[in-house]
């Protein structure tokens, strides 16, 4: 026998009659599309297609340029790591402004993936008596050096396992990436990250539409909203185009060094093998896949 | 009798088998050798080194008008005499710091060919292959160089790569680093509104 005045039916029916009156209303539909968009893991190629589709649309009137947003998947055979030879690097921050552009990351607020700590060779590697605000008319200072720290990429990444609703996790090619419309702004993932390598958008992002990267990846580049956690992807639009990060291209002193760990022929290979080796907080057991070495 | 004959052979037939051990042994190492000392640029053809080493370098970074020198050198006589300069290439003679009490303008560049650069064994070189005449003191760089450790690479991680000159970095008459100046740093985090 049906049940025609049961609480489920009730409700059945107030939600129908409420989309309908909001679609009668001229309400836009595309806004409820990505109000009520899955996570992207679980999204079908279809799904996927057309939300991009949406967004250059989207971002077409928003800026009034040509945007491309990739999707493109991990390319197998591939694990990403980095090295940094700390005994080039002259903190002449020219990675860190590099990243911004190429990242379309927020100028004001501030955002900033790189974090150029300048150390005392006599105390070694120091975060406690480290500092990022140095600035004078030249760099190298006498009895300095320099650490740039970003996300180090960890191969067990706790920002990943803190995040209570899955909006963050490692691809096979072990980027970590946010899927920006999923996160809750929670900032758990901040806590939990030992590295300072994850940023919050408080304010709304702000960046020049002339100086706008119209090359973007989904996981990557794209605009993000106010309220959400975003960090470095090794350039992910970039690198799974087979090219080097934004950081890695503009390094004065080629300090910089980018590859796949999986290709025994490649640079970092030869580096993780022949050069003196370290990771930070190695004691934490994150397991970075960015090092830092000695080319000296 | 039988005891006979193995002493007969026994001296030449270990001479013999340390023969062939040391023959083939030698031939090995050579080869070996060959393998890594094999100029880059003749490697074409074989597909597995292609992939590693692939020197997209670019053009030698010459100063405006400079090149070729014999533009100039042409007309004047060869004078091989340890000298400082004073009426030409005297802003070379008073930056050049590159063991400069041991060295001096021809111990790089060549007497007669002036479009060419020459190697301690006195075999010309192309300013274009000038990573080879740097590698002959910086041998340890010369190889983190080749495999992408020493200076700057860019392209793609997993295929065409361009580098640079050792001379795109270093000044050939002066190689030490300069100092840069550096980008803002960020804003504190108490200043962000």
């Amino acid at each position: 026998m049906k049940k025609e005045n049961s609480r489920r039916s009730f409700i059945k029916t107030i939600s129908l009659a409420t989309f309908s009156a909001l679609a009668l209303s001229g309400c836009d539909m595309k806004a409820f599309d990505a109000f009520l968009q899955k996570n992207f893991k679980t999204l079908s190629k279809k799904e996927k297609d057309s939300i991009i589709k949406n967004l250059e649309i989207k971002y077409k009137k928003k800026y009034g340029k040509e945007f491309h947003v990739s999707d493109k998947p991990a390319i197998e055979g591939t694990l990403f790591g980095y090295a940094l030879d700390l005994s080039r690097c002259v903190g002449c921050r020219r990675c860190v402004y590099a990243c911004v552009k190429e990242n379309n990351l927020s100028r004001a607020p501030q955002i900033h993936y790189i974090e150029v700590l300048q150390m005392e060779k006599e105390k070694g590697i120091d975060f406690a008596h480290s500092t990022a605000q140095y600035n004078p008319e030249k760099v190298p200072e006498k009895g300095y050096f320099y650490v740039p720290v970003q996300c180090q990429q960890c191969r067990k990444p706790q920002c990943v396992t803190v995040c209570p609703v899955k909006a963050t996790w490692q691809e096979p090619d072990g980027i970590v990436v946010v899927d920006y419309n999923w996160c809750i702004g929670c900032r758990y993932c901040m806590a939990a990250c030992p590295y300072g390598a994850r940023h919050f958008n408080w304010g709304e992002p702000n960046v020049p539409v002339e100086e706008l990267n119209t090359e973007m990846h989904y996981l990557g580049n794209r605009p993000r909203m106010k309220g959400v956690v975003e960090k470095c992807t090794f350039c992910i639009q970039r690198a799974r185009e087979g090219k080097y990060p934004a950081c890695v291209e503009i390094c004065p002193v080629g300090a910089r060094k980018f590859g796949n760990l999986l290709d025994p022929d490649s640079e970092i290979r030869y580096i993780l093998e022949n050069k003196r080796v370290l990771v930070l907080k190695q004691e934490l057991n994150f397991q970075p896949k960015f090092y830092y070495f000695f080319g000296i | 009798m039988k005891d006979k004959i193995y002493r007969k052979i026994k001296i030449p037939g270990i001479l013999m088998a340390l023969y062939i051990v040391l023959y083939f042994g030698c031939n090995n190492i050579e080869s070996d050798n060959k393998e890594i000392y094999k100029v880059p640029d003749e490697k074409e053809g074989n597909k597995k080194i292609e992939k590693a080493i692939e020197y997209a370098v670019e053009a030698p970074p010459f100063s405006d008008g400079i090149f070729p020198c014999t533009d100039c050198h042409a007309n004047i006589k060869p004078n091989p005499e340890r000298r400082k300069l004073v009426e030409w290439h005297d802003d070379i003679s008073a930056m050049f710091n590159h063991d400069s009490e041991n060295r001096w303008c021809l111990d790089c560049h060549d007497l007669n060919n002036r479009d060419s650069l020459k190697l301690a064994s006195g075999k010309l070189l192309d300013f274009k292959e000038s990573y080879k005449l740097c590698g002959q003191c910086h041998g340890e760089k010369l190889r983190d160089w080749k495999v992408g450790v020493h200076g700057k690479r860019t392209g793609e991680w997993n295929g065409k790569k361009e580098y640079l000159l050792c001379v795109h970095c270093h000044n050939p008459h002066s190689p030490k680093f300069e100092e840069l100046t550096p980008e803002p740093p960020p804003v504190r985090q108490e200043d962000i509104k």
